[in-house]
């Protein structure tokens, strides 16, 4: 049994789903590859090759890989699928966008968002914005599986040495391009990797007033997160967005700020160790997922919390 | 251009469901039924082409049971044009959706197809990929921005680190997230009229489609229930508590 996983990376750099989406590979047992795909990525296959655990890196470097465009990664993880068991990747944006894409190439279906490993081919996945957990089973041949990283911790980035081989194939599609991105700009930690998070919603009134939330965050070294209608009222991002469609976070530490906590938020981050709510509204929601609660208007507790941690 | 819109019946946004006793499944007996929030996005968006003189027709589809002709009656409401209900009572997996879909967009000809990103009740979010692939379209997922120029389709895809756009060729396919637009609500008179759009209903079998899936669902459970903590009174005592008993900072 031997496990593909498709590398997420940014920068040059392994991103950390992909140690996430290792460990659930580790779990299901047998040899790690991990793919890296895109172009001048020498040196996140380096990086590749020392994580924990990981048998064989393949890099597959070419220019029809630069921007991740499914028309183009899928045929080239199908076509090395072939020779695997399981092809795991992680249920970032990037994964979720390219393997549906390879397992319907693979006639298989595809299971989603993992959140345990039973078995080699049995795993838990939350359904119905985590308001149930489905136990599924799977008969296809080739195992085509996204990984909920918050499920799974990471391994080690260092340790492993393995062989690196590079991949020839080149799939052009030539059915779409890159035309640009406008990404998030941020000294904060990753929303998905922090270990503390603080989130406005509704309650923050407007986007200026997250300077709150930002400060706040700065002196607990946390990352800013937003409920979906701090988004929607178009306060903050789409990036900062935390429930069942958005960003799904598992920190030490969540401070909801002003959230009322729908179902579709609580679907993101009820996997906290320890949540806080501050809100004025004592019948919120979000009071009955709270191990801390704060009745108050959040304009007044949250620049005290601040002075006070 | 002739639009393809699919549409899912599923629980509504607002019920909090329950698993079975028997942990076959959640309860849905008796809850209230609505379209995918993520597909009336994908029905508004098809309906802003037309309204701006892209779309020259919309055609709605859903794969489901007799019962999903409501949610397209609702569609057509909205300003679709007209309806196709591929209909099973089978439970089905994203594959065999997209399976059906690609047998109507191989009769349909269509040269955009929109769905939603994901259904609210199984969170697959596979759909619009599967249905890519299958035809070999280029797809844009996730959407936020959707352009027709010529014969290409921008879409301003939301991803985890902001946003991007790419350029895909006609016919492509596309699906919804959350601020695509705001969609409409249908008025009565809309209403009325919708009952007498055509709606066409097929079998999976007259589409020649095979519904197996290679996944099996053996159980399905309540999740962890999380208890409720304490109330605390100030801000000192939260970061009292914090600090002390539940150390994390």
């Amino acid at each position: 049994m031997t496990i593909l996983v498709v590398a997420e990376h940014e920068n040059g750099a392994v991103a950390p789903a992909t140690l996430n989406t290792v460990a659930a590979a580790a779990k299901i047992g047998g040899d790690i590859h991990v793919l890296v795909a895109g172009q001048n990525v020498g040196g996140v296959a380096e990086s590749a090759a020392k994580i924990a655990g990981v048998a064989k890196v393949l890099v597959a470097d070419n220019a029809a890989y630069v921007h991740a465009l499914p028309e183009n990664v899928a045929p080239l993880v199908v076509e090395l699928a072939k020779g695997y068991s399981h092809v795991l990747a992680p249920a970032t944006t990037n994964g979720k966008n390219i393997l549906p894409r390879v397992a319907a190439l693979l006639d298989v279906d595809q299971i989603s968002e993992i959140i345990s490993v039973e078995s080699a081919d049995t795993f838990k996945r939350p359904i119905y914005a985590g308001n149930a957990i489905a136990t599924v089973q799977s008969s296809a041949a080739v195992k085509v599986i996204t990984v909920r990283t918050t499920g799974f911790d990471a391994v080690a980035a260092e340790g492993g040495s393995a062989a690196v081989e590079a991949v020839a194939a080149a799939h052009d599609a030539g059915k779409s391009a890159f035309v640009g991105e406008e990404l998030a700009k941020s000294d904060r930690p990753e929303l998905t990797a922090a270990k503390i998070v603080v989130s406005g919603g509704r309650g923050m009134g407007n986007g200026d007033n997250f300077k709150h939330l930002y400060a706040l965050a700065d002196k607990l070294g946390a990352a800013v997160g937003a409920s979906r209608a701090a988004v929607d009222a178009g306060f903050v991002p789409n990036d900062m967005q935390v429930g069942q469609t958005g960003k799904i976070v598992a920190p030490q530490l969540y401070i909801a700020v002003g959230i009322s906590g729908a179902i579709q938020h609580l679907a993101g981050m009820k996997d906290s160790k320890v949540i806080v709510a501050i809100n004025k509204d004592e019948e919120a929601p979000i009071f009955q997922v709270a191990d801390y609660g704060l009745v108050a208007d959040l304009f007044e507790a949250v620049p005290e919390l601040e002075k006070l941690v | 251009m002739k639009v393809l819109v699919a549409v899912k019946r599923v629980v509504d946004y607002n019920v909090k469901v329950r698993v079975k006793a028997d942990n076959s499944g959640v309860d849905l007996a008796n809850v209230k039924m609505s379209m995918n929030p993520f597909c009336e996005i994908a029905v508004e968006e098809a309906v802003r082409l037309k309204e701006k003189g892209v779309a020259s027709e919309i055609v709605v589809v859903s794969v489901g049971p007799a019962t999903a002709q409501e949610q397209l009656r609702t569609a057509l409401a909205l300003g679709a044009d007209r309806a196709i209900l591929v209909e099973t009572a089978d439970e089905l997996n994203s594959l065999a959706v997209a399976k059906a879909l690609k047998a109507v967009v191989d009769k349909e000809q269509p040269q955009l197809v929109i769905l939603g990103k994901q259904a609210i009740d199984s969170d697959n979010n596979q759909t619009g990929q599967m249905l890519a692939a299958l035809t070999g379209f280029a797809q844009g997922t996730f959407a936020s921005k959707v352009e027709v120029a010529g014969d290409k389709v921008n879409v301003t895809r939301e991803i985890d680190g902001g946003l991007q756009t790419v350029a895909l060729n006609l016919p492509a396919i596309v699906t919804t997230d959350l601020r695509l637009n705001e969609p409409r609500y249908a008025s009565l008179p809309n209403i009325m009229k919708a009952k007498k759009k055509p709606l066409e209903t097929v079998t999976p079998d007259a589409l020649g489609v095979s519904l197996a899936s290679t996944n099996k669902t053996l159980k399905v459970e309540a999740p962890a229930a999380r208890s409720a903590g304490i109330k605390v009174k100030s801000v000192a005592e939260l970061v009292e508590k914090l600090k002390n008993e539940a150390k994390v900072i």
